[in-house]
């Protein structure tokens, strides 16, 4: 009997894969209708602490605030330089400090 | 209709018969699809966060260059900037790092003379006297104190100075606050050693966002020596910084899914001798070319459906209910203070669909196009190889 179920077995796979991918989006929906409240307090966080960059990487000044970093400090030394910290390979070098046209204007 | 389910049975009895070699197929690109989409759901869910709500960053920031670098800006440059038209309020800020020896964390200390309130992510209350702070969680927890706690900082003159814990930040805010400490403006030039007519830099108000390039090159030019940094320019770094095809994950990744696109095309395009044979021998009883390409695409979508959505699966699943567990090593870095990623599941169809074509397709492609060839020689001639 089981030979001849197969492909019922690979279409129910497929088929309740499906379903819990179309369930785990309902469930994104849902989630950032929950947390829309805590995105609200957040903007309140960062209009009244005047905060401008994340808390992610606080292990150099211009991993911690890189929109606030000296234009050459992404590489901390000079433009070229090799970065030393694991997350500025995380971090893109900034647009400004890529087009010569952007470094004139400051 | 009948016709297609019996072979799409074949297919999974032929599947089957190779079961060891086609289950390692599976896996390895499930753990590949699983790869790509736990970056593109991490980047795209912390992109989405980040600029929601660096919305509401300050419009301007001003900064004092000097010799090249970031140096303490005088107050009275305000007065200066209060003159330009569209120009609303105008903050000092006062802020710096602290190096934390008993814990080596960086802490970013804020200092504040005005009363904040109505902050729903806080626990406790801002600090509204000298000697009192509000703390981030990861801060917290590295130097295991809390409300009613006390927290010591030594001075720019090696004095210690104690502070008592009037706030914890909530978990949920750690992207933006785990390492704060809020504390009042005098106390962090005392701490600092500021001269008291300096700040860190000014965050300056401007009524009308489309104005905000003129007011920056305004500044620029009454004050040459500043550095006006617009909202927009925070947003495109952040832009910038989310941006998925830079970073060592994918990188690190890229090697893999060459490797796995080289592995599915070998196998894909060269025909094992048993798999010509079985064409030749399908052939020779009767099955048209069309049943054998149908045979093959079934093949190609068993294979590759199956492990897309077990892969979507699992990175939806590391991403959104694990924090990203697997990736935090490599976004850590070297900070002491990392805050746990409790990520909001913004998902992107467009990305979703991306990946899936751009793996379903060439995978069941170059499945095809060999069989193909098999399927429109002589039988006899292929299945004697």
């Amino acid at each position: 009997m089981f030979n001849k179920m197969k492909y019922k077995i690979f279409i129910g796979l497929i088929l309740s894969e499906t379903l819990l991918i179309l369930a785990l989006y309902v469930f994104s929906q849902m989630s950032i209708e929950r947390r829309s409240i805590e995105i609200t307090a957040k903007k309140i966080l960062v209009r009244e602490l005047m905060l401008t960059d994340l808390s992610i990487w606080t292990e150099a000044r211009y991993t911690r605030h890189p929109s606030q970093a000296d234009l050459f400090t992404p590489f901390q030394d000079f433009p070229s330089s090799v970065e030393h910290f694991p997350a500025g390979s995380i971090i893109a070098p900034p647009e400004n400090i890529k087009t010569w046209k952007s470094i004139k204007r400051y | 209709m009948e016709k297609h389910k019996k072979i799409l049975e074949y297919t999974l009895s032929s599947l089957l018969r190779r079961k060891y070699k086609n289950l390692a197929i599976i896996t390895v690109f499930s753990f590949i699809v699983a790869a790509l989409y736990s970056i593109l759901f991490l980047t795209h869910s912390l992109k989405k966060e980040v600029l929601t709500v660096l919305k509401e960053a300050p419009e301007l920031i001003v900064q004092k260059v000097s010799g090249g670098r970031h140096d303490l800006i005088p107050t009275d440059y305000m007065k200066r900037i209060q003159e330009i038209y569209g120009v609303g309020r105008i903050i000092p800020r006062y802020w710096g790092y602290y190096y934390d020896a008993i814990t080596d964390g960086n802490y970013t200390l804020i200092g504040f003379d005005k009363d904040i309130q109505g902050l729903k992510l806080l626990n406790g209350r801002m600090p509204s006297n000298r000697k009192e702070c509000a703390i981030g969680k990861g801060v917290s927890d590295v130097r295991f104190t809390g409300i009613d706690g006390e927290i010591f900082l030594i001075d720019s003159k090696g004095k210690v100075l104690t502070f008592h814990v009037v706030g914890v930040f909530a978990s949920e805010s750690a992207i933006l606050t785990n390492d704060l400490i809020v504390i009042n403006k005098d106390d962090i030039l005392e701490l600092f050693g500021m001269p008291s007519d300096r700040a860190t830099d000014i965050a300056v108000e401007v009524y009308n966002e489309l104005e905000i390039p003129f007011v920056a090159s305004k500044i620029r030019e009454i004050l040459p020596d500043t550095r006006p940094i617009m909202k927009g320019e925070i947003i495109r770094t952040y832009e910038t910084l989310f941006n998925w095809r830079s970073g060592v994950i994918f990188t690190m990744f890229l090697g893999a899914l060459l490797a796995f696109c080289i592995l599915a095309w070998d196998k894909a395009t060269g025909l094992s001798a048993e798999e010509r044979q079985e064409i030749g021998i399908l052939k020779a009883i009767g099955w048209e070319t069309g049943d054998v390409l149908e045979l093959k695409f079934w093949e190609g979508i068993v294979i590759s459906f199956t492990s897309i959505l077990t892969g979507m699966i699992m990175a939806y699943i590391h991403i959104f209910f694990l924090g990203a567990s697997l990736f935090a090593p490599v976004l850590k870095g070297w900070s002491v203070l990392f805050p746990p990623f409790r990520l909001i599941p913004y998902v992107d169809i467009y990305q979703v669909f991306v990946v899936l074509f751009l793996t379903v397709i060439p995978y069941v492609a170059s499945t095809i196009i060999p069989s193909w060839k098999a399927a429109i020689t002589d039988p006899d001639t292929v299945m004697r190889g």
